[in-house]
């Protein structure tokens, strides 16, 4: 489980540290510095059930999207197709 | 058609040598049989899968009619990546050393992201294995070496230009129907077994679909010709300043041959891609302007990962191609072939010998099934990753990649293909689940038995893999107990007796210890092990390997 519970010892510092730290960026680099975020912070946490508690906590009240296989319509194979050289 | 036909020099020749092969029709006594010939074994279609199926029914001992619609080996290098599982089952087929000695061995892969290399891996870091971690050998080699071992069969008839073109599915058979140069005539299979192919038309003739996803994605493959000296290696780049904002993989084949796959995306023109005034500059950019070069052959393709719902359709069997498909970079292709006719050819003859019912066959289905959506789901997520479907995957890829470069745990999420190991069977009906505590989690009940050197007592060096039976293995550790030489068809092997671990290799792969033994099905798949086996609990465990229900598992149940 996922702890939700206040555990940030200076909140304020974090907060603010967070912010500063995407000083500077165009929004194209923050997008990518977020997503190196979570990738650090997730590889720390590593416990899968934690993070897909995370990922559901964080997804919120969006429609939830089940885990759908995919579509395993009737299709025609495709080989490759071969051409000399 | 008589081994006599076939120039064997041809089949140990240079490439294009091999590739000029044109197999010659030969007329059946089959077909001038008043009433359909009946065989217990027709195979469709002389590619990897359908040649190993034959020559492992053969070995055992089973006739089995081979029929391709073609004549002539595989065009173009097609499939370049063959496994180690995959040489450990030509090995017991006796094709491998023929196979290592041409391909290029390789065990290391690189990846890189722009112009910096990210993550580097050894595919198999431990010594004490016969086979590299893979060989790349063009498809017509692999197939010409098949081709001379199966005709060194006698039980073995391949016959080419014969093309089926219906089949009528029987309570205890199929009738099939074959299109000739000289007519028409029929066939009664005991047993039907389509290895012929991705567009598979016995599939097709019984109204069966393959289904699953496509990517909409393009590649190109380029096998080039030159003197390079690029090492030995899978290189792979994300978004490399010769070809921006795609991936591009190079692999060595041999005769300085170089496979270069570079990806298109979806808006590319497949006719107009595969024009070599088209692929040359690609090329070049990756060599440089100055590179000395010939194209061998080109190919433009797209991604698809497809499996029927089931490969066992009454007495027609699936396997290879025909049955699953994935996407490349993963080699897991013709490899999953080999093992699903690895998987069938002891069941399919056990049944043929009335050792075991059809209940052993029919897990044939399940247990490749199972290993099928284990290479589909590996090679969808490589997919993914290589070719990200929406912005925020490519921002996570992209994101993966630069911490790669500084930080090992990004190095593990980096996919540039999840290349081909051997399915563990995990919950197969055919294990039998540990009772004892054993720290070898690589060699639970369902997985491949790991191959490490062993000598004879003797002292004539050798390999495990190489010394198991042809039906059933008791590996002991220690001496055979005297039940075991009344079990049948089982080869009893007492580690330290029989067979020496000089190494000690053998011991630490299975974790064993004085008295261990570990039962080994036909297929190199450990089915089941124990600390100090009793006679019962051996001879449950073959029931239970064999689909057989005994008298003791039925009022068990």
């Amino acid at each position: 489980m996922l702890n939700t519970q206040a555990n940030l010892s200076a909140c304020d510092d974090f907060y603010d540290a967070l912010i500063q730290s995407h000083q500077g960026l165009s929004t194209e680099q923050s997008h990518a510095m977020n997503a190196r975020l979570v990738l650090l912070l997730a590889n720390h946490i590593g416990d899968p059930d934690t993070l897909r508690h995370a990922l559901q906590l964080a997804r919120g009240s969006a429609p939830a999207q089940a885990p759908v296989a995919p579509e395993r319509a009737a299709i025609t194979p495709v080989a490759p197709v071969h051409a000399e050289a | 058609m008589k081994p006599q036909d076939i120039p064997f020099e041809a089949l140990r020749g240079t490439g294009p040598e091999v590739q000029a092969i044109e197999f010659p029709y030969r007329r059946s006594a089959d077909q001038d049989a008043a009433t359909p010939a009946r065989h217990p074994v027709v195979v469709v279609g002389a590619g990897p899968a359908g040649l190993s199926l034959a020559i492992d029914l053969a070995q055992r001992g089973q006739p089995v009619v081979v029929l391709d619609n073609d004549y002539r080996l595989s065009i173009g290098s097609r499939a370049i990546c063959f496994s180690k599982r995959a040489l450990e089952i030509w090995d017991r087929l006796g094709v491998a050393p023929r196979m290592v000695d041409k391909g290029v061995s390789w065990n290391v892969g690189k990846v890189f992201f722009h112009d910096q290399q990210v993550y580097q891996f050894n595919l198999l870091p431990e010594d004490g294995h016969l086979q590299p971690a893979f060989i790349n050998l063009q498809q017509y080699y692999a197939e010409a070496y098949l081709v001379e071992r199966a005709l060194q069969l006698p039980l073995i008839d391949i016959r080419w230009h014969n093309k089926v073109t219906a089949v009528t599915p029987r309570a205890e058979g199929a009738l099939v129907s074959i299109d000739t140069p000289e007519g028409a005539y029929q066939l009664d299979a005991d047993w039907l077994v389509a290895c012929d192919g991705s567009r598979s038309p016995v599939r097709a003739m019984l109204g069966l679909e393959s289904k699953g996803r496509i990517f909409q994605d393009r590649f190109l493959i380029a096998d080039v010709k030159m003197q390079a000296d690029f090492p030995t290696e899978r290189w792979f780049w994300f978004d490399p300043p010769f070809h921006p904002h795609q991936s591009v993989l190079l692999h060595r084949q041999p005769d300085n041959v170089w496979r270069i796959d570079f990806q298109l995306g979806w808006d590319a023109d497949p006719e107009e891609e595969k024009k070599p005034e088209n692929i040359l500059p690609r090329v070049r950019a990756l060599l440089g302007h100055d590179a000395q070069f010939e194209l061998e052959w080109a190919s433009v393709y797209t991604f698809a990962c497809l499996r029927m719902d089931r490969f066992v359709h009454g007495r027609v069997i699936f396997a290879g191609d025909s049955a699953h498909g994935v996407s490349p970079f993963g080699a897991r292709g013709a490899n999953s072939g080999v093992q699903d006719t690895e998987n069938l050819a002891w069941k399919l003859d056990w049944l043929l010998k009335g050792r075991a019912s059809e209940a052993l066959l029919a897990t044939y289905g399940p247990e490749r099934e199972y290993a099928a959506d284990e290479n589909i789901l590996n090679s969808t997520r490589a997919t993914d990753f290589i070719t990200p479907k929406s912005e925020i995957s490519r921002l996570f890829r992209d994101a993966t990649l630069d911490l790669a470069r500084e930080h090992e745990f990004a190095r593990r999420l980096v996919n540039s293909g999840r290349l081909s190991v051997p399915a563990t069977l995990h919950g197969s009906v055919l294990n039998t689940p540990d009772v004892d505590a054993f720290a070898a989690p690589r060699q639970v009940p369902g997985a491949v038995l790991l191959d490490a050197p062993v000598r004879r007592p003797e002292g004539q060096d050798s390999w495990l893999l190489r010394e198991l039976g042809p039906d059933f293995t008791l590996l002991c550790f220690g001496p055979v107990p005297a039940w075991a030489a009344g079990l049948p068809h089982v080869k009893a092997i007492g580690i330290g007796h029989d067979l020496l671990d000089p190494q000690g290799l053998v011991a630490q792969r299975l974790d064993a210890q004085p008295g261990t033994a570990y039962l080994i099905r036909p297929d190199q798949h450990v089915s089941a092990r124990w600390r100090a086996p009793t006679e019962a609990a051996v001879r449950a465990a073959l029931a239970t390997a064999t689909a057989t229900v005994t008298a003791a598992t039925a009022t068990a149940a």
